[in-house]
């Protein structure tokens, strides 16, 4: 009941001026502490999508998500499992002298990662990926000077067919 | 409403709108960024009666009030910036107590949002936490279906308070206007029905209960549930029932199966009753701390079948065994019917744990010592009395003059007892009691107030001087913040920490007085029943003073943090002929 777990939840809102406030003030509210947060539009640019991580027990994500139901701008909920697809973008920027560009750069085309930006002191990459691996890539270019780094925070979807095991919050009627 | 289309200002559009939704009554307050709604007030033809009141706060308690003994929508309007913030509290306990009302803010025109305009506060973002929902208004030409949708989401599902905040410069464009017919907001969808099989599940369960206790709360009044569906649940098995603070009347005072109050100054028997209990059948109650003292500790033994209409008090502090989500005016008959379909006519399992608990009501009634100084649960228990043949709506501020009227007063009927549950607003009683006037002027209103409370919002008399709205308001005058002054002298060594008023309280008969409405006094038994008589009679808007015991304390008690079951109590002797038992 009170072993904190990390969950993952996908709310679909209402593309509206403060909705992103009321869920997130929400959150904190209640004493829940987010991870990470992403959102942005979906096909229909009236609807946003809301990918929340948070760190707390099952019992508190339950009554998360029951509260975030209670928000007249959301419309749907769902706690997403280990199975669904979950990406993250990361941009990295890398002390790099011009010797030493070809390296890092093979290093970096192992995790799929792109060059965006080339200076003379520094290389910048972008990658997408799970968090696992961008924690790997992370630590590989580590050694040679991290000057900036940012990630977008986890966006999920679930898997669509017999792997996608839905955990949907179950309202009792 | 014709729905012809018309042209006219955003003020004119939000009275049309108000119209349309049946509204009769609002209280405010006006000022610079709501002039043009006021100034349509004025020039516009319209039927709706306006209350001008002397702080913002008094207009959304007044709504709360007028609400709460209706079950309409209350309405409070007032302008920006402090004007708004003024409505936080009213707002944020009209949230916790689940009251259905519409506030109406204005905004600093739109192009000054944002710059630190005079009088500019981002009310939707202060007041985010505590609405049920909230709109800035952006065009003109939503006026009409915001106002639709928050008549609509503060009365439906779990009712609640709603803001909408309107520019002024808004206020003064023009549009077409035309009233919406239908509302449909894709994200609210409160569910309405409870489900047949969780129904059924919940009378077996009551049936084969030993030990079932009827845990109603406010809920109950909000959904106004016919008591007469709860008096058959109840009845069907001759369970107890136990009315939580928001639920008093709702379920009458006076039948036999009624237990009472529960919780912190509840009565012995409740606590006992749902501590020992095998089933609690909560309905429309949320197991508050105030309710459950230590929630670990509480009703150990109990299933619990859980009634609401909001899935989130669902598993919030107590898990249920049997959850019921739906609207309890069309639960709680099914379960009445699917209670009565079952029985086979032999006695109620039950039969002799009612014994019991009624014994403990009996062997444990609220009592006090009847000796001079005056006690406040006399004043009390006489104004019950010389009120008995009345259509009283009581209301309150909050403290020890709270708990004793909810433990001496008799209420038979919902929506008669108007009191700030969740949040505990001092000041609520005499705003609260003068919005219930005006929407029950046929009623009589009194008020029991604290002193502490009374100084808090003791401006509105004016209001009530103004209109003419009888409300009686009773200071309990014990000289103290009375409740804090009890947990002083109990658990903080008697060091009365800043809560002595006396020395620099008014003269409440002169200030009364000072309004142009009558004052009465009484500060010996001998005075009581005069003071009461003559407030009665003189059927206006009117102030007692009625001058108490400083020391009396609220008993029994459960004291922070400690189980239900784990009351304290004073001493008294069978012999001692000066104490008196609530007769309940």
């Amino acid at each position: 009941m009170t072993a904190r777990s990390h969950h993952t939840l996908s709310v679909l809102v209402e593309n509206r001026p403060g909705v992103l406030t009321r869920c997130a003030g929400l959150f904190a509210r209640r004493g829940f502490n987010i991870d990470s947060l992403a959102v942005g539009t979906t096909q229909d640019p009236s609807r946003s999508r809301i990918t929340i991580r948070v760190d707390c027990s099952q019992h508190s994500v339950e009554q998360v998500i029951k509260q975030l139901y209670k928000l007249v701008d959301v419309l749907k909920v769902q706690e997403l499992d280990t199975t669904a697809v979950e990406l993250e973008l990361l941009m990295i920027k890398v002390t790099s002298t011009p010797e030493r560009r070809s390296e890092i750069i093979k290093l970096a085309e192992v995790f799929d990662a792109s060059v965006v930006d080339v200076g003379p002191e520094a290389l910048t990459f972008s990658c997408v990926a799970g968090p696992d691996r961008l924690q790997a890539l992370e630590q590989l270019l580590e050694p040679y000077g991290i000057r900036e780094l940012v990630r977008t925070g986890r966006i999920a979807l679930d898997r669509d067919g017999e792997l996608g095991t839905r955990k949907r919050m179950r309202v009792v009627a | 409403m014709d729905s012809d289309r018309r042209r006219m200002t955003g003020a004119e559009a939000v009275i049309r709108s108000l119209e349309a939704e049946g509204v009769t009554d609002v209280f405010g307050l006006p000022g610079g960024a709501i002039l043009p709604l006021y100034d349509a007030w004025a020039a516009c033809e319209h039927t709706i009666r306006h209350y001008l009141v002397r702080h913002e706060q008094g207009a959304g308690h007044m709504a709360q009030g007028y609400a709460r003994a209706t079950g309409r929508v209350g309405v409070a309007i007032a302008t920006s910036g402090p004007g708004a913030t003024n409505l936080v509290t009213p707002i944020a306990d009209a949230y916790l107590d689940s009251t259905p009302i519409v506030c109406i803010t204005g905004q600093v025109p739109t192009h000054l949002i944002g710059t630190d305009a005079f009088q500019e506060a981002d009310i939707t973002g202060i007041t985010m936490p505590v609405v049920k929902h909230s709109w800035l208004v952006d065009r003109v030409e939503d006026i009409p279906r915001v106002v639709k949708e928050a008549f609509h989401i503060a009365r439906s599902g779990r009712p609640g308070p709603v803001l909408i905040d309107i520019p002024k410069d808004l206020q003064l464009a023009e549009f077409e206007f035309s009233y919406p017919k239908q509302v449909d907001i894709p994200g609210y969808k409160p569910s309405r029905h409870g489900h047949p099989k969780q129904v059924i599940s919940a009378a077996e369960a009551i049936l084969t209960a030993e030990r079932p206790v009827f845990y109603v709360g406010g809920g109950a009044v909000s959904a106004n549930v016919d008591p007469g569906d709860l008096i058959r649940v109840a009845e069907s098995v001759q369970m107890p029932v136990i009315t939580t603070l928001m639920a008093k009347g709702v379920f009458p005072d006076s039948h036999p199966l009624c237990i009472g109050l529960p919780g912190m100054h509840g009565s012995k028997a409740a606590n006992w009753a749902m501590n020992q209990a095998d089933l609690l059948v909560a309905c429309g109650s949320r197991f508050d701390d105030r309710v459950t003292g230590k929630l670990d500790a509480f009703a150990p033994g109990a299933q619990v079948i859980h009634m609401d209409i909001d899935p989130a008090e669902i598993d919030k502090n107590r898990a249920a065994q049997i959850p019921i989500v739906g609207s309890l005016e069309l639960v709680v008959p099914k379960l009445a019917e699917a209670l009565q379909s079952r029985m086979n006519g032999g006695p109620p399992k039950a039969a002799p744990w009612l014994q019991t608990v009624q014994d403990w009501k009996r062997q444990h009634p609220f009592r006090y010592r009847n000796t001079e100084p005056l006690k406040p649960e006399y004043v009390i228990e006489r104004l019950r009395d010389l009120t008995a043949d009345r259509d009283v709506i009581w209301a309150t501020g909050v403290g020890q003059h709270q708990m004793w009227a909810a433990q001496y007063l008799q209420i038979d009927l919902p929506r008669r007892w108007l009191t700030s549950g969740g949040l505990g607003t001092m000041g609520f009683g005499v705003p609260a009691a003068i919005g219930a006037k005006v929407g029950r002027p046929d009623a009589t209103v009194i008020n029991i107030d604290g002193d502490g409370c009374f100084q808090m919002t003791m401006q509105e008399l004016a209001t009530a001087k103004m209109y003419g709205i009888g409300a009686i308001h009773v200071v309990v005058n014990n000289g103290w913040l009375g409740m804090v002054r009890q947990w002083q002298e109990l658990f903080h060594g008697e060091r009365y920490s800043e809560t002595l008023l006396e020395s620099s309280s008014p003269d409440y008969v002169k200030l009364a007085e000072s309004f142009g409405l009558p004052g009465f006094r009484c500060e010996t038994v001998d005075e009581v029943d005069a003071a009461i008589t003559a407030a009665l009679e003189c059927g206006g808007p009117c102030v007692i003073d009625a001058r108490v015991d400083h020391e009396e304390k609220v008993y029994p008690m459960v004291p922070a943090g400690a189980a239900a079951a784990e009351m304290i109590d004073v001493e008294w002797a069978e012999d001692d002929n000066a104490w008196v038992e609530d007769g309940v």
